[in-house]
């Protein structure tokens, strides 16, 4: 369970002090999957930022299974839209990255990589570099080194943003039977109406800078879902209600 | 393959001019000549292009290590940047040729001279384009290996030293050529072997064949030590010319 309590962060900028987040309050349950949505630079790369570790609040706390101290870096999974994957590894060694940095010895790290490489579509491709993937195969890869680490929380920073709509809708089915399998906890940040209420349990909307959030939705569309469901009525009311929320001036 | 073709074509020229201008030969040997000289002088410049390919690789090897060094601390250091790299930066105004006489004063005529000379000229670049290297890591890629708790020296040898190889290997081989240069100059202003050395006790006797002679084994060994740096840097970053190769195959 993620618990993100009164959370605050304002960045100094030559203007002066500019507030962020405001005020953000928010529980996700393990093994939910749930969405924040919000205009571009309302700063929901800096939340994922503050749950994942990389960056300290002003103010609030972050509590992982009720603990607000519990060690964030190495234990919650965060991705972004980059698949950042290292140019002079070779796939399989991408993928075990985190468990090496963990004091896995390699060939070990391997063994359990190439247990998963198939579910990951990357068979045939272990020992290339990434630049010979689809875009979609490095997301999966980069999907894959979090995987492998056991972390119960993830955390996606749209990650299929820079995905052509095809590949797009094909990652987010993935996902979507990826998570039923894991079972993990989740939370996607994300500006497609779409790909939230497709995937998520739960919507939270955040506002404009200082961000708040302004809206919370539960997505109650029975599992398990597939692109069809876009077209579905139930979906549609949601999305217009989703919809009303963010344009909203 | 049009490079060797322009050579072969610009030794022709030279030679009929030379041949057909009755051009004495103390003042421009024909490609003949100096080909002929090389043969008939080849252990003499056999025994000098070894003192000046020792003084070559030690003197690189030294200003690899120091490179590297000063490379490492100025990036993680903003008080040593700003402390050291203004003096590095500026020290390379001064010509080496102004600084080698001294060099003699304080260690001699022999090869530490000459080392140093070679240290001074070719570490620089190696040193900047280091610098530039680990420089080049972005942030979202720090933030990604910090989420998967990356300690600040798994950051250092697992992200920034592979992202500043390519970088570090411009500067080798920037280095490596002019570490020719460093060694000749260094001979040229006292010494007593080498291929400077031979040059210049040859021009005043006249013998500008194998003044010729030694600038070709010079130019020689200067490409080899180059194709050597290339060679080296293939074989440690092969990730790096798939890449290349690729890209510009899609082009």
């Amino acid at each position: 369970m993620v618990e993100v309590n009164q959370l605050s962060k304002s960045f100094s900028t030559e203007e002066g002090e500019r507030k962020v987040l405001d005020n953000i309050t928010f529980r996700v349950n393990t093994g939910e999957f749930v969405s924040v949505i919000g205009p571009s630079g309302c700063g929901k790369s800096t939340l994922l930022h503050i749950i994942a570790g990389i960056d300290e609040a002003d103010g609030g706390e972050i509590k992982i299974n009720g603990d607000a101290n519990s060690p964030k870096l190495g234990h919650i999974g965060y991705m972004q839209q980059k698949d950042l994957l290292l140019p002079w590894r070779t796939v399989l060694d991408n993928v075990i990255l985190g468990l090496e940095l963990k004091g896995v010895a390699k060939l070990e790290a391997r063994q359990k990589a190439i247990e998963h490489i198939e579910t990951f579509g990357l068979k045939g491709f272990e020992n290339q570099y990434p630049f010979v993937l689809s875009g979609g195969m490095r997301q999966r890869a980069s999907f894959l080194r979090s995987v492998l680490l056991h972390q119960e929380v993830m955390l996606l920073d749209e990650p299929f943003g820079a995905l052509d709509a095809l590949t797009r809708h094909q990652m987010q089915e993935w996902l979507m039977n990826l998570w039923r399998t894991l079972g993990n906890t989740i939370i996607l940040v994300t500006h497609d109406t779409d790909e939230a209420l497709l995937l998520s349990d739960k919507i939270y909307v955040m506002s404009a800078r200082p961000a708040k959030i302004v809206m919370s939705l539960e997505v109650d569309l029975p599992r398990p879902r597939t692109h069809a469901t876009v077209t579905e009525p139930e979906f549609a009311k949601l999305k217009a209600k989703l919809l009303a929320q963010l344009h909203e001036k | 393959m049009i490079p060797m073709i322009i050579l072969v074509v610009l030794i022709v020229i030279w030679e009929i001019w030379v041949q057909f201008g009755d051009i004495p030969k103390w003042q421009l040997p024909a490609p003949s000549a100096i080909a002929q000289e090389i043969v008939a002088s080849w252990s003499l410049l056999l025994h000098h292009a070894y003192i000046t390919l020792q003084e070559i690789v030690a003197g690189f090897f030294v200003a690899l290590i120091f490179g590297l060094l000063l490379a490492t601390a100025v990036t993680h250091s903003k008080i040593l940047e700003r402390a050291i790299l203004p003096i590095i930066v500026s020290s390379q105004t001064i010509p080496i040729i102004a600084i080698a006489p001294l060099l003699l004063i304080w260690v001699g005529y022999g090869l530490a001279s000459k080392i140093i000379v070679v240290v001074l000229i070719s570490f620089y670049p190696i040193a900047v384009n280091t610098i530039d290297g680990l420089k080049a890591i972005n942030t979202d890629m720090v933030a990604m290996m910090r989420s998967l708790g990356a300690s600040r020296w798994q950051i250092f040898t697992k992200l920034q030293i592979p992202t500043s190889l390519p970088y570090m290997f411009s500067g080798i081989k920037v280095g490596i050529s002019i570490s020719v240069i460093g060694a000749v100059i260094g001979e040229w202003v006292g010494a007593s072997g080498g291929l400077g050395y031979l040059i210049k006790y040859s021009q005043p006797l006249f013998l500008t064949s194998r003044v010729f002679a030694a600038i070709f084994v010079l130019s020689i060994m200067g490409v080899a030590l180059f194709a050597l740096a290339g060679l080296v840097e293939r074989l440690m970053l092969p990730w790096y010319y798939a890449e290349k190769r690729a890209k510009s195959a899609s082009q």
